[in-house]
């Protein structure tokens, strides 16, 4: 491979596999929220 | 609160509580089964390759981020507050005055009829290759065993003559797809997409580490990835990159609607939305390697560069192409099973959320179980699946069938529910403070500016321009009297049949539904 196609391949593989990272670390930091808004109660966790 | 109660203050349509998916995993494995098709597999390389190799990657992403991930968050938006399948959640949105707006969810409905009759010949097909790797039954010439052999393909029309070899895998596939449909939402469709998603991703990786210590497998990557610079100035090459993102990310044709219903309420919608996307575009980069790795490789054999070669995309790609590779490639066998295991898995999973639109606009309309959906409608679905796809004509139907369908129908539902959800109905700021109310990732102005202007603008510059190419240029030089009919007759098919079933009378009142949060509530969150 040539060096530009290796930077390409690197820049797509940080982008794209970081992307997937970043956003599996940012959903299992943050699964879901700590409040919700008014009438919360009457809704249950599995409706 | 009992189920009835339930159904009358937070809404479900039927007596019985929504179904749902058992966990935020369970939810995140099947939207990404559904996203990650055969488009990922066959035709995301070969368009990268085609418009500006690496350079491709720039266009691409921009699309992911300013097209695929806004409508992504507007069909979880859409399908998560208003609770249903996308006639449910479409005329829930459009309240009082827009009950007519069912009429959409109802089109997108058919959209997924047609594509599913379609696509589940394609995943037989896979099957039947699968088998046929372990003794390489296509010889040595691939070509003609699958147009002239196999799909024993004759000339445009509507022809009674059945193929068996394309018709009993294609009974099998409708019977376990129906089975799993009928098995409802955990048990049946969560269910495949864990036992199937983790083996695709193992499988294809294994393919693909093959593919990468294959003579010419870096010539083939070298030029996927070497960047055409000039391919930037073209506009068609930005109009390719957005066709991908959208085709591939099953967005606005009422899947992602449909799944994320059967969230609960309070579920997380768009940080389990990004993951989704990321990893639908990383399944790409990684079958982008796979393919082009192998590619290099069957260059090298022949002794031409991987430029010269033919038959890139597409059904081509992957039933003439990589056949004929296989057949030189030590350890043949395997890797074609492999390739083939993989299409299967790709397309099993993509197709069960096909179907599963159509089955939960069914159920909620006539307040049938899944079992019930699954018996009935999808078996006339599958009739009609056999009776035009596993005969001498199929392969030219289904080619013809699938360009109206996506090109036209899905790009027109997409248009029409930009603008009518964010102009029309104005529910944007709802819709925002909705995904905004339960999710850790927000949202603001710019996603209703992208969902809003951005993508209907793209999105009406590719119909115009496709249906401008379709009238003055026809289709693969297929007669015209048979493009009306298996074409333009697709979608009118679409349009009436959204018309006709809108008319029809609910089993239970759709209407009787509370969004949570209230209206209010989102406004006092909003300050």
């Amino acid at each position: 491979m040539s060096g530009i196609a290796i930077t390409f391949f690197i820049i797509a593989a940080v982008l794209v596999w970081g992307g997937l990272i970043a956003s599996i670390v940012f959903l299992a930091r943050k699964p879901q929220l700590d409040v919700y808004p008014e009438g919360s109660e009457l809704v249950s966790d599995d409706d | 609160m009992s189920a009835q109660q339930h159904s009358g203050a937070h809404g479900t349509v039927a007596s019985r509580p929504r179904e749902q998916w058992s966990g935020q995993l369970g939810f995140i494995l099947s939207a990404i089964g559904s996203a990650v098709g055969l488009g990922n597999i066959w035709r995301f390389p070969g368009v990268a390759y085609e418009n500006g190799g690496g350079a491709f990657l720039i266009p691409y992403l921009i699309a992911l981020v300013t097209a695929g991930i806004p409508i992504l968050f507007l069909d979880y938006a859409i399908g998560h507050r208003f609770r249903g399948s996308a006639p449910t959640a479409f005329r829930r949105l459009g309240g009082k005055a827009g009950k007519w707006l069912e009429s959409l969810g109802w089109f997108q409905v058919w959209i997924c009829i047609v594509i599913a009759v379609y696509y589940a010949a394609v995943v037989a097909w896979a099957a039947s290759y699968f088998t046929f790797s372990f003794d390489l039954r296509w010889g040595d010439d691939p070509a003609g065993f699958f147009i002239t052999e196999f799909l024993q393909r004759s000339d445009p029309g509507f022809s009674a003559q059945f193929v068996p070899a394309v018709l009993i895998p294609l009974v099998l596939v409708w019977v376990a797809v129906l089975a799993v449909l009928g098995s409802g939402i955990a048990k049946g469709v969560q269910r495949a997409n864990v036992i199937f998603l983790p083996l695709l991703v193992v499988a294809f990786l294994i393919l693909v580490v093959r593919a990468l210590f294959l003579d010419g497998a870096m010539t083939g990557l070298d030029a996927l990835f070497t960047p055409d610079f000039s391919a930037l100035s073209d506009p068609g090459v930005w109009i390719a990159a957005y066709s991908q993102i959208f085709f591939s990310l099953s967005i606005a044709f009422g899947i992602m609607i449909t799944y994320s219903s059967y969230r609960s309420r309070k579920a997380n919608v768009t940080a389990p939305a990004l993951v989704v996307a990321f990893a639908n575009s990383s399944f790409e980069i990684i079958a982008g390697i796979g393919v082009f790795a192998t590619l290099g490789f069957f260059a090298f054999q022949q002794g031409v560069g991987v430029d010269e070669l033919e038959g890139l995309t597409g059904v081509g790609l992957s039933f003439i192409t990589f056949p004929a590779i296989v057949s030189q490639m030590p350890g043949g066998p395997l890797f074609g099973a492999l390739f083939f295991g993989s299409l299967v898995m790709a397309g099993f999973t993509s197709l069960l959320s096909v179907l599963q639109v159509v089955s939960s606009a069914f159920q909620d309309k006539f307040g049938i179980t899944a079992r019930q959906a699954s018996l009935r409608v999808g078996l006339v679905l599958a009739i009609v699946s056999v009776l035009l796809f596993s005969t001498t004509t199929g392969l030219i139907t289904l080619d013809t069938v699938d360009q109206w369908a996506n090109n036209v129908g899905i790009v027109g539902a997409a248009i029409a529910a930009t603008i009518l959800v964010i102009w029309v109905f104005r529910k944007g700021p709802e819709l925002a403070g909705h995904l905004n109310a339960v999710s850790t990732f927000k949202v603001g102005r710019i996603w209703q500016l992208l969902v809003g202007i951005l993508a209907p603008a793209v999105l009406l510059y590719m119909l115009i321009q496709r249906i401008i190419v379709l009238v003055t240029e026809g289709y693969e030089g297929y007669p015209l009297w048979y493009l009306a009919i298996a074409g333009w007759g697709t979608i009118a098919v679409i349009l009436i049949g959204a018309i006709t079933m809108t008319a029809l009378r609910w089993k239970h009142d759709p209407d009787d539904f509370t969004p949570w949060p209230s209206a209010q509530a989102l406004k006092e969150l909003k300050k």
